[in-house]
């Protein structure tokens, strides 16, 4: 077994999402069969290979520092599912 | 009681002096309206992606090379990942495995002389935007004003070994990020804020306690308090026998306790990973040659240096060089005219209480160097006295107008012309033939009265030198 | 699409016109190829478009009408990535690639469908329903671009672009009987693309044919100084000329030819190289013994990506908020549980847990390295030929009522599409003929990094030469 129940909690925990019962024990099994498929990687040597971030070698991809302008409040808030005197509102953080 | 060693590890959040975010073209101005220095990048909306401000590399360099670190040849960006309503990405573009500086050292001084601070990393990161509670309402609100703000982290090594030395420590790494321009090191509104890591050991002990982490210090008095009771605190717990938990506290200084912070911690687990939106930087040696060209000197060797080449005492030098603008008009205002300590004295006090009376800074000042050591050359002159030039500087501040225009408007000048003194002179020995004919017979004396009487003439404003000599010449020739 | 552009340059049609009979024919859509139809949008469009046209300047695209994946931003028209979790989300923004579109003057019809955040290979996880494959109802277009594909393959409009991440443009090209290219990462802006997985996602054309793809592509390539990963060079036009394949050198690796390769797919990908060799091709045999790894790579290293950028779908801001959270944790997560759909709650767990403390360095790390073994084998094949030719998917279209259900499954009909997307090169799928079914196969063509001359180049010729593009439609 790759992965525990517990674990599937753990990880929804950090991943906020709240998992029903039968979705966890769905998302555990999936997940012990896909996490299984990847052992094919153990067998790879990568003793001293650099691990690829990105496909190709930029580097210094950088802007200088000059206003570009923001943008409106109304813009801003127009998506906002809740908002207040020009703040997102959201439920009280203890 | 044992005797315990305190080993504290310091992590500063420095925000850079930048017009703009470290990945949008927004600007970095506080005090605006809520969520009206926001675009679509800081504050996440799908689709967007960031691009690195080249002016936060150019600061964090700046501050490796001020502090001895190695500049990192390539450095690459990382996302840290955890939830909170003013983080709008879900999480934030930061540095982990290859930080920009590593490598570091800061001088302190302290009872026991200087001490070398080790700085263990420097790295660049995203501030988050602010998240306002209000008891009483069902919600919280948040600002994404602050979001994207360039920060450094910098990452002291566990070398300081009381509050005392904290704070020493604080303030040479404020003062160093404020010479450089890099940071207005405010720390009642966060653009320098200070995390801690605390443990004791028993002294001489190799083996580290456990450690807690101390936030919320919003200033140097409330670094020294807290830290101060978090030592005691853990010594009191290994004393009667229990155990530090390793926890995150923050600082009550309403209180004057630290608390726990969360009571039920969901175990943090960052999964830092390397930000795939953001390409490595890669910064060369002309690079770095060219921000170390811009570099200033430093305020530890400023220091030193004003002891050597001004010979002023140390207590004048630590003033002096306290804030970088200062330095700077003593060093001007000595250029202007070799007088170091007399300008030492002369902005300590008097320059010094204009600026604490106006709460204002030195660059501020209506008074120029230039303005200043005219000032003094008048003083030199012998055209005005110790006491008027005093008056006179506190005219200049509020009105900007140089001391000769002050003086020659005010008419307060001493009157050193020799051949006006000399008539006034003859004309008081001619109507007092008596006391005239007393001096020369031997009654020298009388010297004062004459001088008083020319004194009397002038309105007070005869050079009191010049005066006597002139009397004295006068009655003798 | 050329034609078009010439029925234009000759007054034969108008942009309105043409924009009104699109509209026309998606409104008796019957395959679900649309999210969202911006009829006013492209109506507005099509009279900018007709003013553009009366200078002789105007590009081949002033008053093409075009479809956009719903996972690209589009400023005033919903966004929706076919996700409930972006329920009312209306971008503020265009893409990068959708500004480049109306500034040469293409209309732009609406969203089309796709799997939600173009996780999967069916797009049958949209909120917005299924779509279908035009070549036959009873099967999926492929996925996760399957909107444009069947949007493109129906003629609903008069091309599309698509998204790709392993393989999301040239699945659906294939299983439609259309031309998809998955351009060199950096060639085109992700700036407003939804991302999925940052590090590989790239948007490209998905059309009829591969001219119509090329004149797609030179449109929306390009530097954009918004994304940080794009690439600064010269972007020339391609050559719809197509090129001479004499001499050219086709790389045919023996690892996409083996176990799992349906044998009509196999027998049709034979047969489209024999022609590219009959042109004057010279078959080369390659290796790519890292190949075999890609999908295990590809689904950790997307996951985690993915799994940190879906984090900002948390209810604060736009999209999804459940009602009446308890408190903050509550809302997070409740909205992110009714939000996204199982796939992406798949995916999301799985990223999560191969960046979690302990698993990082087996998982991750791991998976990174063999992703540079994977592009070392495409460096020292390229040092043997100018393109690789092979199968696109292992299969046909399949169809919806028999649909794979076990999530591992369908990840391996990735199995062709995943290494260019782990290498960043260019890859272009183009028919080449049917099964027994009559359904489309698709050939795979790939090029070093920004050789797309070559790609659309060998499958303009090879479109010149055959009729698989044509027959069916």
């Amino acid at each position: 077994m790759k992965i525990t129940d517990g674990e599937v909690l753990h990880v929804a925990a950090l991943a906020r999402i709240r998992l029903d019962n039968s979705e966890a024990r769905g998302l555990r099994s999936d997940l012990d069969k896909i996490l299984g498929y990847m052992d094919i990687l153990a067998a790879v040597d990568t003793t001293g290979v650099n691990p690829t971030h990105h496909p190709l070698p930029l580097v210094n991809a950088m802007r200088d520092d000059r206003e570009q302008g923001c943008q409106d409040l109304a813009d801003v808030l127009r998506n906002a599912p809740q908002h207040e005197d020009g703040y997102i509102a959201v439920p009280r953080v203890i | 009681m044992k005797a315990y060693d305190t080993v504290i590890g310091l992590e500063v959040h420095a925000q850079l002096l930048t017009r703009t975010k470290i990945f949008c073209g927004c600007s970095t101005q506080s005090g605006l309206p809520p969520n009206t220095s926001t675009c679509p990048v800081c504050t996440g909306m799908p689709g967007t992606l960031p691009v690195l401000n080249r002016k936060v590399v150019d600061l964090g360099i700046m501050l490796g090379l001020a502090t001895g670190c190695r500049i990192a040849s390539r450095c690459i960006f990382a996302r840290k990942n955890y939830f909170y309503p003013d983080l709008p990405k879900g999480y934030q573009i930061t540095q982990y495995e290859h930080p920009l500086c590593e490598g570091g050292t800061i001088l302190i001084e302290t009872g026991q002389g200087i001490r070398r601070i080790g700085i263990t990393r420097i790295h660049m990161e995203e501030d988050a935007g602010k998240t306002i509670h209000d008891d009483k309402a069902p919600s919280s609100y948040v600002d994404y004003n602050r979001s994207g703000v360039p920060l450094l982290e910098i990452v002291s090594e566990p070398d300081i070994t009381s509050s005392d030395e904290a704070v020493a420590y604080l303030r040479e790494l404020r003062q160093i990020l404020m010479y450089l321009g890099i940071c207005d090191g405010n720390m009642e509104e966060g653009s320098f804020r200070c995390d801690a890591n605390v443990s004791v050991k028993p002294a001489g002990s190799s083996r580290l306690g456990t450690r807690t982490e101390l936030k919320n210090m919003n200033s140097f008095r409330n670094v020294q308090r807290a830290l101060q009771y978090e030592i005691e605190r853990h010594i009191e717990i290994r004393e009667s026998g229990g155990e530090v938990v390793q926890e995150t506290l923050l600082w009550d200084p309403s209180r004057s306790v630290t608390a726990s912070m969360r009571s039920k911690e969901e175990s943090r687990d960052y999964r830092y990973f390397p930000e795939p939106d953001l390409v490595p930087v890669e910064i060369d040696t002309a690079w770095i040659d060219g921000v170390r060209s811009g570099l200033p000197e430093l305020p530890f060797a400023r220091r030193k240096r004003f002891i050597e080449q001004y010979g002023l005492p140390a207590y004048d030098a630590g003033v002096l060089t306290q804030a970088k603008t200062v330095a700077d008009y003593y060093e001007e205002c000595v250029r202007l005219l070799d007088k170091p300590k007399e300008l030492s004295n002369w902005i300590m006090t008097e320059v010094m209480r204009v600026l604490n009376e106006q709460g204002i800074p030195i660059t501020g000042l209506n008074v120029s160097p230039k303005m200043l050591t005219g000032l003094i050359v008048l003083i030199k002159k012998g055209s005005i006295s110790g006491s008027m030039a005093k008056e006179v500087f506190a005219e200049m501040a509020a009105t900007g107008e140089s001391a000769e225009s002050i003086v020659e408007k005010r008419g307060i000048g001493q009157i050193s012309d020799e051949q006006e003194l000399q008539s006034l002179a003859q004309e008081i020995i001619n109507s007092h033939p008596d006391e005239a004919r007393k001096y020369c017979s031997g009654k020298t004396g009388l010297l004062g009265f004459f001088v008083g009487m020319l004194m009397k003439a002038t309105q007070g404003e005869a050079n009191p030198k010049l005066a006597s000599r002139i009397m004295k010449e006068l009655l003798e020739g | 699409m050329l034609e078009t552009a010439r029925q234009y340059r000759r007054c034969k049609k108008s942009p309105v016109e043409k924009t009104r009979a699109f509209l026309e024919k998606i409104r008796s859509d019957t395959f679900n190829a649309f999210i969202t139809v911006d009829e006013a949008g492209a109506l507005q469009g099509a009279q900018v478009a007709e003013e553009l046209l009366k200078s002789p300047d105007a590009g081949a695209l002033a008053g093409i009408p075009v479809a956009i994946k719903d996972n690209i931003c589009t400023r005033g028209v919903r966004t929706t990535c076919a996700s409930k979790i972006l329920s009312g989300f209306v971008p503020t923004y265009d893409a990068t690639v959708v500004k480049k579109l109306k500034e040469q003057g293409a209309v732009i019809l609406g969203k089309t469908n796709l799997d939600e955040f173009a996780m999967g290979s069916t797009t049958t996880s949209s909120i917005a329903g299924p779509t279908r494959n035009p070549r036959d109802p009873s099967r999926t277009p492929g996925g996760s671009s399957g909107g444009s594909g069947a949007a493109v393959a129906a003629g609903l409009c008069a091309g599309a672009l698509g998204s790709d991440t392993g393989g999301s443009i040239r699945m659906p090209a294939s299983f439609c009987g259309i031309t998809g290219l998955k351009p060199t990462y950096g060639s085109v802006s992700r700036y407003g693309l939804v991302a999925f997985a940052s590090s590989l996602d790239q948007i490209g054309p998905m059309a009829p044919t591969a001219r119509d793809a090329a004149v797609l592509f030179d449109a929306i390539k390009g530097y954009d100084p918004l994304d940080s990963t794009s690439v600064p060079r010269d972007y020339g036009p391609t050559d719809l000329d197509g090129i001479d394949l004499k001499g050219l050198r086709i790389g045919v690796p023996e690892e996409f030819f083996g176990e799992g390769l349906n044998q009509e797919v196999k027998a049709a990908v034979q047969s489209g190289i024999a022609v590219l060799e009959d042109m004057g091709g010279r078959i080369v045999e390659v290796g790519l013994p890292h190949a075999g790894y890609g999908v295990a790579v590809f689904y950790i290293v997307a996951t985690a990506e993915a799994s940190s950028n879906l984090a900002r779908y948390d209810g604060v801001r736009y999209g999804l908020r459940v009602q009446d959270p308890l408190d903050l944790g509550d809302m997070y997560a409740r909205t992110r549980a009714t939000g996204f759909g199982p796939e992406v709650k798949r995916r999301i767990m799985l990223g999560t847990y191969v960046l979690s403390a302990g698993y990082y360095d087996a998982y991750y790390r791991k998976a990174s390295q063999v992703r540079t073994l994977i592009a070392e084998d495409f460096r020292s094949a390229f040092s043997r030929c100018d393109i690789i030719a092979g199968p696109t998917t292992p299969v046909t279209a399949f169809r919806l009522d028999e649909m794979i259900d076990d999530p591992l499954s369908l990840y391996l009909l990735d199995i062709y599409t995943i290494p260019a997307n782990l290498a960043g090169l260019p890859a272009l799928s183009m028919p080449c003929g049917f099964d027994s079914l009559g359904l489309p196969v698709g050939m795979q063509l790939m090029a070093p990094h920004f050789r797309e001359d070559l790609l659309l180049g060998a499958g303009i010729s090879f479109q010149d030469r055959t009729a698989y593009h044509q027959e069916g439609s």
